[in-house]
Formats: C-alpha cells, sequence, structure tokens
C-alpha cells in the first residue's frame, strides 16, 4: 500500500513527454554523487505526480507533477542526466 | 478517443452535498507518502516551534501529552481525490502550543522528520482549526499515517497536514514547500479546488 | 522463433512508445484463486522483449480513467499480449481484469515499456529469476525467451508462491525444461511431506538454491515491494555484485 516502486516503471509516464526511453538515462544525485540509471531510482507513486529518489541515500532526485494543462518536472536533485544514443 | 472498457466503473464517484467539488468518498485511509516512512522513537521524538527571533520552543513526548488533549472529528479531503467523512482524532490544539509565542510573522514553514515541508499562513493554525495529532480512531497514530505525532489542518487539503511532524518555522512571507514549489497550490482550499498554481 | 533486440525495440520506440492501442481480450485463463491470465490482441503493438511492462488504460462509460502497468509474460514480434493479474480485495484496477474482464472487451495499452529490467538471447551471463506472487510474470515471459531461442545460459528460478494453489503458470513451470531449474518456496502453506516449513524467503534459501556470487550470475527479482527489498538486501550479504541485480517492485506491502 503506497509503496514505492522502481524507476523502470517511469517508461510509461516519461514515454509522453520524451521520445527517448529516459529509464535508460544515468543521473548523478547531488546528495551522494551515484551516478545510476533513472530505471533503478526509487519512485513513489502519487496520482497527481510522482516522487523519485536516489536509491543510494533517498534524496529527491526529480519531482513530477501532472497538471490538467501542464507536466511540471522537478531536476533540482541532479547534477546531470547522461541519455543514451 | 478513448476506448470504453465494458463494465469498468472504477472506484465511487458519487456527490453528495458535503463533498468538495472533484472528490469521492472513501472508507479506507489510503496511503500517499513522497518517501521513505521515518521510524522515530517517542523517546527521541521533539516538535517545536521557531520564531523570528530564533527562539525554539520545544516540546517532548511527554511534555506535550501534558498539555490539553482534545478530540476532533473532522472531514479530511486529499489533493489526490479522496476524501473521508467523520475521521476522528486526538492532539493537542495549536491555540494552546502557541498560547505564549510572540510573533509578528504571518506565515508559517511546516516542517517533517524526513525532510518534507509544506507552507501554511499562521491564521490556519489558529482558532480551532489546527492541531499536532497523535491519535487516529483511539489508536496511536501509526507510521504509515504520520505517526507518532502529524499536523492536522483539516480544512485545506490534506498534502497540508504534514506527517512526522518536527517544527513550525516562522515566516515573514509565504514561502513554497515541497509539493507547492512543484506546482501544487500555495494555499490549498478544497472548496475552492486550489490544487495547482 | 525470432526475438527483438533491445536496441531494435529501442530504435522502434518513437513511433509506437507513448501511442495508446486498443486492444481486444482474446481469452482469459484462471491460474490461482486470485489471479487469472489474460491474452490480447493489439493491433500495430509490434511485438515485446522479455521482462518488459505494458501500462494499461481502462476508461468507464462516464469517461473516468485509471492506468496501472502490468508486466508481460509473453514474447513474441506480434501483436498477442499476454498479461497475468492478481487480485488485491480492495484494489480499484486488479479486481476488474480477474473477475470482471471476459472476451471480446476492450481496453487500452501503451508499450513495450522500459528497456532494463530486460533478458535477451543474446546476453551469456548465468541468469538467476527470483519471484514472489505475481512477480513471476516478467521472469515467465525471459523463461519462455530462454527456451525459445535455445540460448544456453543456464537459468534458475526461485518463486515464492503462499501455497501451492497460488503459483501462476504452474503446469507450465512443472514440465522439465533443459536449461531451467525451479525451486519452489512456500510461505503460508506448503505440500505434504515438503523438506521446508512455510515461511518467507530467507538469506538460507538464497544461499542454498540460487546461483552463487562468485558465479557472477545476472539477478532479475520481481513482486510486491517488501519481497523485492528484502531479497535485494540478502543478496547484497551473499556478495553480489549490486549492479548485476535488477528488481522490479510492484507496489503493496
Ligand atoms: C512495472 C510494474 C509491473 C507490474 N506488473 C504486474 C503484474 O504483472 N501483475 C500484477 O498483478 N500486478 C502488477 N503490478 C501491480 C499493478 O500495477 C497494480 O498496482 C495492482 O494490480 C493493483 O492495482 P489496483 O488498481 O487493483 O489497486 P489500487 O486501487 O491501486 O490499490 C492498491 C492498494 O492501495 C490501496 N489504495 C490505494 N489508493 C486507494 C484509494 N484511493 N482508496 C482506497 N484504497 C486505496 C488499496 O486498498 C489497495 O490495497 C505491476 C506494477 C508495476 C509498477
Ligand atoms: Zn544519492
Amino acid at each position: 500500500m503506497g509503496e514505492h516502486v522502481d524507476g523502470n516503471s517511469l517508461a510509461g509516464p516519461l514515454s509522453e513527454l520524451f521520445a527517448v526511453d529516459l529509464t535508460m538515462a544515468s543521473a548523478r544525485c547531488l546528495g551522494c554523487g551515484d551516478v545510476s540509471e533513472l530505471a533503478r531510482a526509487m519512485v513513489y507513486p502519487d496520482p497527481t505526480g510522482y516522487v523519485v529518489r536516489c536509491s543510494r541515500c533517498d534524496d529527491v532526485l526529480m519531482v513530477v507533477v501532472q497538471e490538467p494543462d501542464s507536466v511540471c518536472i522537478e531536476l533540482r536533485g541532479m547534477a546531470w542526466l547522461k541519455v543514451p544514443r | 478517443m478513448a476506448v470504453i472498457s465494458r463494465g469498468f466503473t472504477g472506484r465511487g464517484r458519487d456527490h453528495t452535498p458535503d463533498l468538495p467539488p472533484g472528490q469521492y468518498l472513501t472508507a479506507d485511509f489510503p496511503v500517499l507518502s513522497a518517501g521513505p516512512t521515518p521510524d522515530i522513537d517517542t523517546a527521541d521524538w521533539q516538535f517545536s516551534i521557531r520564531t523570528d527571533d530564533a527562539t525554539l520552543h520545544t516540546w517532548n513526548w511527554d511534555e506535550i501529552h501534558a498539555l490539553p488533549i482534545e478530540d476532533i472529528d473532522t472531514d479530511i479531503h486529499c489533493v489526490t481525490r479522496w476524501s473521508k467523512f467523520g475521521t476522528s482524532w486526538r492532539g493537542v490544539s495549536l491555540d494552546t502550543l502557541f498560547a505564549d509565542i510572540e510573533t509578528t510573522d504571518g506565515f508559517v514553514m511546516a516542517h517533517s522528520y524526513g525532510g518534507y515541508t509544506t507552507n501554511i499562513p499562521l491564521d490556519d493554525l489558529l482558532g480551532g482549526k489546527a492541531w499536532i495529532a497523535f491519535e487516529f480512531d483511539g489508536e496511536p497514530l501509526d507510521p504509515e499515517h504520520g505517526g507518532p505525532a502529524r499536523l492536522l489542518v483539516p480544512h485545506l487539503y490534506f498534502w497540508k497536514s504534514a506527517k512526522w511532524i518536527r517544527s513550525l518555522e516562522m515566516m515573514p512571507a509565504d514561502q513554497p514547500g515541497f509539493w507547492e514549489q512543484n506546482g501544487y497550490n500555495m494555499y490549498g482550499d478544497p472548496w475552492l479546488e486550489q490544487r495547482y498554481w | 522463433m525470432s526475438t527483438l533486440s533491445e536496441r531494435e525495440t529501442r530504435d522502434a520506440a518513437p513511433h509506437r512508445i507513448g501511442l495508446w492501442h486498443a486492444g481486444v481480450v482474446v481469452s482469459t485463463k484462471t491460474e490461482s484463486p486470485t489471479g487469472r491470465s489474460i491474452v490480447l490482441d493489439v493491433p500495430g503493438w509490434g511485438g515485446n522483449i522479455a521482462g518488459q511492462h505494458a501500462d494499461l488504460r481502462l476508461t468507464a462509460a462516464d469517461g473516468y480513467q485509471a492506468v496501472r502497468s502490468y508486466s508481460i509474460a509473453s514474447v513474441s514480434n506480434g501483436d498477442r499480449v499476454e498479461l497475468a493479474v492478481d487480485r488485491l480485495p480492495t484494489g480499484e484496477v486488479s479486481p476488474y481484469l480477474v473477475d470482471e474482464l471476459r472476451p471480446g472487451d476492450q481496453l487500452e495499452l501503451r508499450g513495450p515499456l522500459g528497456g532494463w529490467f530486460v533478458w535477451t538471447p543474446s546476453l551469456p551471463d548465468a541468469v538467476q529469476l527470483i519471484g514472489g506472487g505475481s512477480g513471476i510474470v516478467p521472469l515467465m515471459a525471459m523463461i519462455r525467451s530462454h527456451t525459445a531461442s535455445g540460448s544456453d545460459a543456464p537459468f534458475r528460478l526461485l518463486y515464492s508462491v503462499r501455497s501451492p494453489d497460488d503459483a501462476f503458470f504452474r503446469s507450465e513451470l512443472d514440465t522439465p525444461t533443459p536449461g531451467l531449474d525451479v525451486t519452489w518456496l512456500y510461505t503460508r502453506v506448503a505440500p505434504e511431506g515438503w523438506g521446508r516449513p512455510p515461511g518467507r524467503i530467507t538469506v538460507d534459501d538464497l544461499a542454498g538454491s540460487a546461483f552463487a556470487a562468485s558465479l557472477s550470475p545476472a539477478v532479475f527479482v520481481c513482486g510486491p515491494t517488501g519481497f523485492v527489498e528484502s531479497v535485494a538486501t540478502a543478496l547484497v550479504a551473499l556478495g553480489h555484485d549490486p549492479h548485476k541485480v535488477k528488481t522490479e517492485r510492484f507496489g503493496g506491502a
């Protein structure tokens, strides 16, 4: 109940926004410096969005809020995102 | 055009006059968390209010229980569209906790164990409208629902009722908390459907 | 039978992913007292590799919609998709899928999704699969892909279920398959005379039945969040490289 899932589950929601599979991209966590695929992050889902946390230190990597006319994506917790081509 | 799935109704979306717009009624108490559930021992638990002059007013578990405890019967409304009627809580009114506090600031940032924050105008915490609650339905509040203690501000959307409450910090101006920075409304009145910016 | 490589799936992605496809239920089959498998025909789907999932969207007559993720049990390069769903008594979507849905009904799918929790026949490593409850679904796709491709990567499965009746894909898993070794774990009720008393999966179960860390197997763990967390912790304690352990949490306690 209300339990977190893997970043892998973001593949669908993120496919509405990006043409590539962003779950295969690596992100560097600003909190602990860990570099991991987004698929490995922990996702706390919620019908209006989701909070994505570093699987090593639990710091917030990304917050997505789905509003009726737009989607707000906050990426404050990551230094960079490396997207495979 | 969407395909209709025969026989699928989804959770009830009935409308009754007591329901704010866009809400549906649930008998359960859904758990929604923006992060891991912190494990807080009541022996280490502290709640504090920090005022503009950086003074800390702190209560430990025994001290807060020594204050007058109120029974609270209220409806709650979550921004994720569920509402629950007639929930019963026990806790200490923020009027009691603010009784000896002098402040000229009009806004409050609630901070939780685990790092969550949410902003609320001070006026919405006073006048019998908000509590630090530590019992739900006659039982100690379980960690999933914010135990040992959570803020309870039932007239606003439930994300304002910060779980695992640790402190209230006075602010001269309204600053956005965790969800508010990401598109949730600064105030969050369910009757006005103030969900987003 | 040929399977799409990971690369091909990704290249094809922009055309298909993100779009909702209408699917029609072809058949359903009871797998356990609480679960069943569902075969769908999804024109334009174009196949999936083992381990991927789909998002399912249900629309009520009044326009209300609900979206949930489901792993895909089948592997193909066509338009057939097999899912298997376990009913959560208070859930919104799973009781509908398990109790109500019947052949001819329509729903929408988006996918195939996820390029990370996947196995392709080109991978040479030994593979350890660990599933709890409905967590068998993407692992079943890997087993089927392994068999269909004739891959000689050794496969082992540890499957934890409440009781013998609760197993999904029981007869298929009970059929001896070259290169696949299956170990059953029961958490509540074990068959008569079963050596291990019923109980949750432990470090000892993993030490006794799973490929050792020294073999550096690729490990796939899937099931309820609590199950996946305890298995992942135990694997790291047994010396498995965290980078070789891939997890798929289904949520729930
Ligand atoms: C990548 C991925 C793959 C998956 N694959 C599979 C699979 O192959 N097979 C499978 O069976 N499952 C799978 N799942 C789980 C699936 O997506 C659903 O979560 C599951 O079927 C439950 O959905 P539901 O609508 O029935 O339950 P929900 O309605 O989502 O409820 C889940 C639980 O939370 C409580 N709850 C939550 N919100 C409310 C609310 N508003 N009111 C009351 N109660 C609430 C319910 O009591 C219930 O116990 C997968 C999940 C992921 C992330
Ligand atoms: Zn980190």
